[in-house]
C-alpha cells in the first residue's frame, strides 16, 4: 500500500537530486533543470499532503500556481542564457566570471 | 478583523495594485502605438502612474485593517506604509533615468513598464497574507529584477549579472517553496493568520517545523541579501545598470523586510501582551535571525573595506545595512519593529542619495571607480559635498538622519535587556568599521589631488540630489512627524496591533 511516506521520500530525493544538479553542473541550462526538480519536489509534497492528510484543494491549487511560476521563470532564464551566450560564446557558468571581488 | 470574501468587493481595496497594473499595460501599449518621443512619453506615463498610485494608497487609510480576496491579501497601515515607500523609491529612479545614458533609446518604454511592474510586485508582497500570495509576489519582484539587471544586455557585465541573479534567485525560491510545502503539511493551512492556532492544535514536531522555517528563511534572506544568501548581491549590483542597482538596494530589500515581518510575527509568533510576542511552539527563531544579523553586518563591512568599485562598495554597504535592520527584528516587541521601519525610511533617503551621486557623476566622469573620484570636490563641489553627507549618514554620525535611525535600533536592543547586549556591541563595532571605508571615499574626494577640469552634472540630477539631501539632514534634527507616521504604520492586522 502506497501512503504519504512514500511520496515524501520520493519528494525528498527529488529535492536532493535537484540541489545536487545545481551545485555540480556547469551548464546554465542544466542548472535550470535542477531548479525545476526542486520546484517539482515541492509540488509533489503539496499534492501528497493535500490528498493524504488535509483534504480540500489548497495544496493542489498551490501546486498549479508553482507549475505556472516555474514556466515563467524558465522563459526568463532561457532568454538570459541566450543573452549570455551572445556575449561570452558559452553558457558554462565558470567562464561567465568577469565580475569578481 | 473584517474579512472580505467577495472578489469584486475586494477590488475596491486593491486600488494601488490595479492602478499600477493598468499603467504597466498602458505604457507597453503606448510604446507600440506611438513612434516619436517614446522614451519621454513612457517616463511621463510612469510618473503619472506612480502619482495616481500614491493618491489611491492615501485614500485607503480610512479603510482600517482588512483581509481581502478570501484572506489572500491584507490591507492595513503596515502594508500602506510599504506601498508609499515603494512608490517613492521607484519615483526617484524614474525621475533620474532620463538624464542618464544607461538605457538604450529603443527600449525605454519597456524599462519604465518594468519599473512599474516591480513596484506592483513589491506592493503585493507587502500585503501578502497567504503563502501562495507570498510566492507569487516574490516571484513577480524577482523575475522583473532579473530582466532589469540584464537590461543592458549588449554589455557582458549586465548579461552576467542577470544570469547570476536568476540562478541564485531561482534556487532560493525553489528552496523556499519546498519549505512552504512542509509548512503546509505540518499545519494544514497556507494562511499566515491561521498558522499559530494550527501549530498549537496539531502539536507539530518542533524539529520538522524548524526545518520548514529554515527553508522558507532562505527565500526571504536572499531577498534582503543577508549572509549567507548574499553572494549574488555584489556581482548583480556592479553589473546591472546603476539606476536599477539603486532600486534593487532599496525597494526589493524593503519588500523582503515587509514579508519577513508579516510572516514571522503573524505565523510564527503569538502575542504576549501589548506590543510583545513569544515565538510559537518555542522555536528559537529570534536567536537564529540574531546570528544571521551579526554575521551579515560583519561580513558586509569587512569585505567593503577592500573594494575599489563604488557600486560594489555600496553593494557590500547595503548588505551590512540589512544586518543592522535585522537587529530590530529579533526583539519580538513593538519597539524593535518601530526601529526597523524608521531605519528603512532613513536608509532609503541616504542610500538612494549615494547611488544618485554615483549615477550623476558616471556621465561626466565616465567612471564608477573610487580612484577616479580623487580631487572631485574641486571639480564639482555640490555632488561631492552631498556624497559626503550621505556617506556620513550611512555611518550614523550625528546630526544626520542615519544617527537617529541607528539610535532607535540600539536603544531598542539595550532596553530589551542583557540577552541582546552582545548584538548591540557587534552593531556598534561594525559602525566603527564602516566609518573607515565611507571616510576613504570622502578623503579621496576632498583631500587627494586628481586631474583638473570642471565637471558639469545634469541639472535634473542636481535637483534630485538636493531633494534627497534635505531629508537626510532634516531628519537628523527634527523627526517627530516621521516617527508618528512610523508608529501609526505598526498597527498590523489583529494580533500584531501594537
Amino acid at each position: 500500500m502506497i501512503g504519504l511516506h512514500h511520496y515524501l521520500v520520493v519528494s525528498a530525493v527529488l529535492f536532493a537530486l535537484g540541489m545536487f544538479a545545481i551545485i555540480t553542473r556547469k551548464n546554465g541550462v542544466a542548472i535550470l533543470m535542477g531548479i525545476e526538480l526542486v520546484l517539482n519536489a515541492a509540488n509533489l509534497n503539496f499534492v501528497a499532503f493535500s490528498r493524504y492528510v488535509w483534504g480540500g484543494l489548497t495544496g493542489q491549487v498551490f501546486a498549479i500556481f508553482v507549475i505556472m511560476l516555474a514556466a515563467a521563470e524558465a522563459a526568463v532564464m532561457l532568454a538570459i542564457v541566450i543573452a549570455v551566450y551572445d556575449r561570452f560564446q558559452s553558457i558554462d557558468v565558470d567562464r561567465v566570471d568577469s565580475l569578481k571581488g | 478583523m473584517p474579512v472580505i470574501t467577495d472578489n469584486i468587493a475586494s477590488l475596491g481595496y486593491a486600488t494601488p495594485e490595479l492602478v499600477l497594473a493598468g499603467f504597466f499595460l498602458f505604457i507597453l501599449l503606448a510604446d507600440l502605438v506611438f513612434t516619436r518621443n517614446r522614451g519621454q512619453m513612457a517616463c511621463t506615463l510612469a510618473i503619472l502612474g506612480l502619482a495616481m498610485t500614491l493618491l489611491v494608497t492615501l485614500r485607503l487609510y480610512p479603510a482600517g485593517e482588512r483581509l481581502l480576496f478570501a484572506k489572500m491579501m491584507a490591507i492595513d497601515p503596515f502594508a500602506l506604509f510599504f506601498k508609499i515607500f515603494f512608490v517613492g523609491s521607484t519615483a526617484v529612479i524614474v525621475l533620474l533615468s532620463p538624464a542618464t545614458a544607461y538605457i538604450p533609446r529603443t527600449r525605454q518604454g519597456e524599462y519604465y513598464a518594468f519599473l512599474l511592474a516591480i513596484t506592483l510586485g513589491m506592493s503585493l508582497l507587502a500585503s501578502a497574507a497567504d503563502l501562495v500570495m507570498i510566492v507569487l509576489a516574490l516571484e513577480m519582484v524577482s523575475v522583473t529584477s532579473y530582466l532589469l539587471a540584464g537590461f543592458m544586455k549588449e554589455q557582458a557585465a549586465s548579461a552576467e549579472a542577470a544570469l547570476k541573479y536568476a540562478i541564485y534567485g531561482a534556487v532560493a525560491t525553489g528552496t523556499m517553496v519546498y519549505g512552504m510545502s512542509l509548512l503546509y503539511g505540518i499545519t494544514g493551512t497556507t494562511n499566515l493568520y491561521e498558522m499559530p492556532q494550527a501549530i498549537a492544535r496539531g502539536g507539530a514536531a518542533p524539529l520538522a517545523l524548524f526545518v520548514a522555517v529554515l527553508l522558507v528563511l532562505v527565500g526571504f534572506g536572499y531577498k534582503i541579501a543577508a549572509v549567507p544568501f548574499h553572494m549574488w548581491a555584489p556581482d548583480v549590483y556592479e553589473g546591472a545598470p546603476t539606476p536599477v542597482t539603486a532600486l534593487l538596494s532599496v525597494g526589493p530589500k524593503a519588500a523582503g523586510f515587509a514579508v519577513l515581518i508579516r510572516f514571522f510575527y503573524a505565523a510564527l509568533a503569538v502575542p504576549a501582551g501589548p506590543g510583545r510576542w513569544n515565538p510559537v511552539a518555542d522555536i528559537d527563531w529570534p536567536l537564529l535571525v540574531a546570528v544571521i544579523s551579526a554575521v551579515t553586518m560583519t561580513v558586509g563591512n569587512l569585505i567593503a573595506i577592500n573594494q575599489s568599485n563604488l557600486k560594489r562598495l555600496l553593494a557590500y554597504s547595503a548588505i551590512a545595512h540589512a544586518g543592522y535592520i535585522l537587529m530590530g527584528f529579533v526583539l519580538l516587541n513593538g519597539q524593535g519593529l518601530y526601529a526597523m521601519l524608521f531605519y528603512l525610511i532613513v536608509y532609503a533617503f541616504m542610500n538612494l542619495g549615494a547611488f544618485l551621486v554615483v549615477i550623476a557623476l558616471a556621465g561626466p566622469l565616465r567612471s564608477e571607480e573610487l580612484k577616479d573620484y580623487a580631487g572631485l570636490a574641486s571639480r564639482t563641489a555640490f555632488p561631492a559635498v552631498a556624497m559626503a553627507v550621505f556617506l556620513f549618514s550611512l555611518t550614523g554620525i550625528p546630526p544626520l538622519a542615519g544617527f537617529v535611525g541607528k539610535f532607535y535600533l540600539f536603544a531598542a536592543l539595550i532596553e530589551a535587556g542583557r540577552a541582546w547586549l552582545w548584538l548591540a556591541v557587534v552593531g556598534v563595532l561594525n559602525s566603527v568599521i564602516s566609518l573607515y571605508y565611507y571616510a576613504r571615499i570622502v578623503k579621496a574626494m576632498f583631500l587627494e589631488k586628481g586631474p583638473s577640469g570642471r565637471l558639469t552634472v545634469a541639472s535634473a540630477h542636481q535637483v534630485l540630489i538636493a531633494a534627497l539631501l534635505i531629508p537626510t539632514v532634516l531628519l537628523g534634527i527634527y523627526w517627530a512627524p516621521v516617527a508618528r507616521f512610523t508608529d501609526y504604520s505598526l498597527r498590523l492586522l489583529g494580533p500584531l496591533a501594537r
